[in-house]
């Protein structure tokens, strides 16, 4: 048995044998939508997609709150902000219809213009109070939204901006069916493989910055600020850096956001929101890569399956007791909660990181 | 002119029951120096539990005074509220009192979620209207009108806001609360037993929330079950404005915040043109949060605090 | 030759307490210099003052020639001013190396595109912060801890990873706040001999001490706090016998 662990260590660490559980990985990844469409239903490649995103959004909150220890409840101001900027640039709305090269990033530029913006007097408050002001300025932007549409219309109000330009690369529509070695990809399943394609480089950007001085620079003043600034880490500004970095990722998720959905409206962007990304970022294993990217997957896939319970009450009790789509978010609060209590490193947890919260403080 | 009286008096109104949802956040701040995020929901509690014992009273058309029925709602939803109160601190606080500072923060949220969900499930979607109980006595002074409620509910407020000041300044328990709030450590050693004291002031300030909560029902005549949430940022606004741990702060702080938000929403049409309007007015309380704590931060009645090592 | 750090009147009050009076001292390039006084008397005080935890009241802070006006702590680190604490604050789920290799971020300079483009430069950087971080670690005899959570480590190799620390952002001043408290004899002669290998390696240290042995042996120069004032100041042997302060730290004349 000893011998066979030993083996088995051994063959962990060969590199061929990492790169061929990446190479099964990928493939997999690819023939996914195929896969899960022909037995699932493309309803289902539509939450993947959906998954990707929230992938992307999670780990942009991750730099904040996992990586530097700042909680930010108003993460979906950002979202908003990139969302809007590629709804009301690419639509019927003003008739203006901006190419997608130029508007993804500008609407990550300009989400993290306002992360800085809303950073910049704010940072140096104490967590709970940063928790309430990004609260607030989360609501504020929502209700800016659902009001600046007079006296002149800028966002249309409650209506939200539909009828929104799909992404277009040169020649190249996502909208359109192409095809892949000879199988027909309609735009949901282009859409899945660029979200895929970003949450891939959000990800190695995460690693890269995670293992980096930055990186080292958020967990020390997550650790003791005082202590982190006594050794020369200008505090403010790699807050500020956490800050306008996660909201870039926000905004960018946004602009991917407006142009898959072809429709944004505030509604989208409750508080409840930011909650669940912030759900997705605790209930994974705070700053542990792996982890976030566990829980967006697992808060995105699983909600879905709620839905099932209906038919198992029905079959249980005779009826619906309680609507599943009103028990999503009572779980996810309970989610919250029961984490907190028990497993606070959360369910995929760095290794350090469990013995940060193992310990207490 | 009188439109400006008019403000003040409206603001007045909600400032006591800003302030009286206030208090609860600034005691828990106080000896927890940690935000209740559930403590809204405390009051939508409130609201709908004394609803619900209302409208069935309404309904069986028993011929009651108003002031039964209405006597009985505060007296089912006080005693619930308080145990809510009670049971929010022993499930999501106390287990966390030694973890990080981000763990009670994210149950905290968490527990606010839970209930909100289910009031839903309990109560449904819909709002739920008060029943026209009321005597709709006006009272005329000059062009200001001012109703018998309006009157009731700022007499109450601080009927309750003085009691509170008795308790906390003329008790054992009152001065048991303000030794750990000054420092929870050596309050312990002196004999102070902290857990009763926190969940006293848990308690306490729950009870003031189910007052508040039927305060708010019965003037704006509906509850819902998301009214807690702008209710208890506005009310924390109002506690963090006064000076955060500090009960006279939060009385201060409520009032004002009711003043600014009224006087604000009467006159942004005329200060902006006519680019925004009333409907901005939740937004008031977010800036003046945002101002207060980034200019002044330990609030007008709080002291400065160096926070340095 | 001109004083490395010259602290010319410098006050701070804490509402009614002035925990720091008009105090004016001079420390020399090399010079190992010793702050000693009762508990309550302000060395702490003006180690934060200094380090820019605090602001003064009044006073001025001339370091290596320049006035030190810009007083945020990270621009004084960046000066050549380092500091341990009184209370050990490291970086607790960070390794050893990690806390080490966290002090040399001041002197040195990958930002968020170099940490994603992992370019030649970028790498080179990481690996001599490694390195140095590993060196320094063994500088101070904890070599054998690198991968070790600071929080697990035992109490006095927490206390010279503070140093390792602090000596990884190249000061030209260590400011070393009760780094002996709660060693033991042993313990302490081995912190006695890496703080004079520290000052014949260059750096000049400051000191806040209560180990009476300590500061004899090793400082050059100590001065005396009492109540915010300075109330002595010279060669450890003048001061031990001066009786300013043996009547501060006893209360009363004695017999």
């Amino acid at each position: 048995m000893a011998d066979l662990i030993a083996r088995w260590q051994v063959w962990k660490r060969d590199p061929r044998v990492a790169w061929s559980v990446y190479a099964a990985l990928a493939l997999l990844l690819a023939a996914l939508p195929f896969i899960v469409g022909a037995t699932a239903g493309n309803a289902w490649v539509r939450i993947l997609a959906s998954a990707l995103l929230y992938i992307m959004l999670a780990l942009g909150l991750n730099i904040v709150v996992g990586f530097a220890g700042l909680l930010d409840l108003g993460y979906v101001a950002f979202y908003a902000v990139g969302a809007y900027c590629y709804a009301l640039l690419a639509s019927p709305h003003f008739d203006l219809h901006l190419p997608a090269w130029l508007l993804l990033p500008l609407g990550a530029l300009v989400a993290g213009a306002f992360g800085a913006l809303l950073g910049a007097p704010t940072l140096r408050l104490r967590g709970d109070y940063l928790a309430i002001v990004t609260l607030g300025f989360g609501e504020i932007v929502r209700i800016f939204l659902n009001n600046l549409d007079a006296p002149i219309n800028i966002t249309n109000g409650p209506q939200g901006v539909d009828r929104i330009d799909p992404l277009r690369f040169g020649s190249l529509s996502l909208a359109k069916t192409h095809s892949l070695f000879g199988l027909d990809t309609p735009a949901l399943y282009n859409y899945y493989y660029l979200f895929l394609l970003l949450a891939l480089l959000v990800i190695f950007i995460s690693l890269r910055l995670e293992n980096s001085r930055i990186g080292r620079a958020w967990v020390a003043i997550r650790e003791d600020e005082t202590a982190a600034a006594a050794m020369g880490i200008n505090t403010r500004n790699i807050k500020l850096l956490a800050f306008a970095m996660g909201a870039t990722f926000g905004g960018l998720s946004g602009g991917l956001f407006a142009s898959f959905q072809g429709f944004v409206s505030p509604e989208s962007f409750t508080l409840i929101e930011s909650v669940m990304i912030l759900c997705m970022v605790v209930l994974g294993g705070m700053g542990h890569i792996p982890g976030v990217v566990f829980g967006a997957v697992l808060l995105v896939v699983l909600p879905e399956a709620l839905r099932y319970t209906g038919d198992l009450q029905n079959a249980l009790l005779g009826r619906i007791v309680v609507d599943p789509a009103d028990l999503r978010l009572l779980l996810f609060g309970l989610a919250l909660v029961t984490v907190m209590l028990l497993r606070p490193s959360g369910l995929w947890p760095s290794p350090i990181r469990k013995r940060e919260f193992a310990a207490g403080e | 002119m009188d439109i400006l009286l008019q403000q003040i008096v409206n603001g007045l109104v909600a400032g006591s029951i800003y302030a009286l949802v206030a208090l609860g956040y600034t005691m828990v701040y106080g000896i927890l120096g940690l935000i209740n995020f559930a403590h809204g929901e405390v009051v939508m509690f409130g609201a709908m539990i004394a609803l619900a014992v209302i409208q069935a009273l309404v309904g069986t058309g028993i011929a009651l005074p108003p002031a039964v029925i209405i006597g009985l709602g505060l007296l089912a939803a006080i005693p619930s509220c308080m145990l809510l109160g009670f049971a929010i601190e022993r499930i999501a606080y106390r287990p966390l009192r030694h973890a990080p500072r981000l763990a009670p923060l994210i149950t905290a949220i968490g527990m606010s979620i839970v209930l909100q969900n289910v009031a839903m499930i309990i109560w449904g979607r819909r709002y739920i209207t008060f029943p026209a109980l009321l005597p709709p006595g006006l009272h005329q002074f000059g062009s200001v009108v001012v109703t018998d409620l309006q009157i009731f509910i700022v007499l109450l407020a601080l009927l309750l806001m003085a009691g509170l000041e008795w308790l906390v300044q003329r008790t054992s328990l009152g001065r048991a609360m303000r030794a750990t709030s000054q420092n929870r450590e050596i309050a312990g050693l002196m004999g102070i037993n902290i857990n009763t004291v926190i969940s006293a002031t848990f308690i306490i300030g729950s009870a003031l929330a189910a007052v508040a909560g039927v305060m708010v029902s019965a003037y704006y005549g509906i509850a819902h079950y998301y009214m807690g949430f702008m209710l208890g940022l506005k009310a924390f606004t109002a506690a963090v404005l006064g000076g955060i741990g500090n009960l006279r702060g939060a009385m201060l702080g409520g009032v004002l915040l009711g003043l600014i938000e009224s006087l604000g929403a009467g006159y942004i049409g005329d200060l902006t043109g006519g680019v925004f309007g009333s409907n901005y007015q939740d937004v008031f309380a977010f800036f003046v949060l945002i101002l207060v704590l980034v200019f002044r931060p330990s609030g007008l009645l709080g002291e400065r605090l160096a926070d340095r090592a | 030759m001109e004083a490395l750090l010259s602290i010319s009147g410098v006050s701070k009050h804490f509402g009614g307490v002035t925990a720091l009076d008009a105090v004016d001292l001079a420390i020399e390039h090399g010079a190992i210099f010793g702050l000693i006084g009762p508990n309550g008397a302000g060395k702490t005080t003006l180690f934060n003052v200094l380090t820019g935890l605090y602001a003064p009241d009044a006073g001025v802070f001339v370091f290596d020639g320049a006035r030190l006006a810009d007083l945020r702590p990270h621009r004084i680190a960046a000066c050549g001013v380092a500091r341990t604490f009184q209370n050990i604050r490291l970086f607790a789920n960070m390794t050893a190396l990690e806390n080490v290799m966290v002090g040399r971020h001041v002197r040195t300079r990958a930002g968020v595109l170099g940490a994603i483009a992992r370019n030649r430069a970028t790498r080179a950087e990481e690996a001599a912060i490694i390195a140095r971080a590993q060196n320094l670690l063994d500088y101070v005899g904890i070599a054998a801890r690198a991968n070790e959570l600071a929080k697990n480590l035992p109490y006095g190799d927490q206390r010279r990873l503070e140093i390792a620390r602090a000596l990884a952002t190249d000061p030209k001043l260590l400011a070393l706040d009760e780094p002996a408290a709660g060693m033991n004899a042993a313990e302490t002669g081995a912190l006695r001999r890496l703080l004079e290998r520290i000052r014949s390696d260059g750096t000049t240290i400051l000191l806040i001490e209560h180990d009476v042995k300590l500061v004899m042996e090793l400082c050059d120069r100590i001065a005396v706090l009492d109540y915010g004032k300075k109330i002595a100041e010279g060669a450890p042997r003048e001061v031990q016998r001066d009786p300013v302060v043996i009547e501060a730290y006893l209360g009363g004349a004695l017999a």
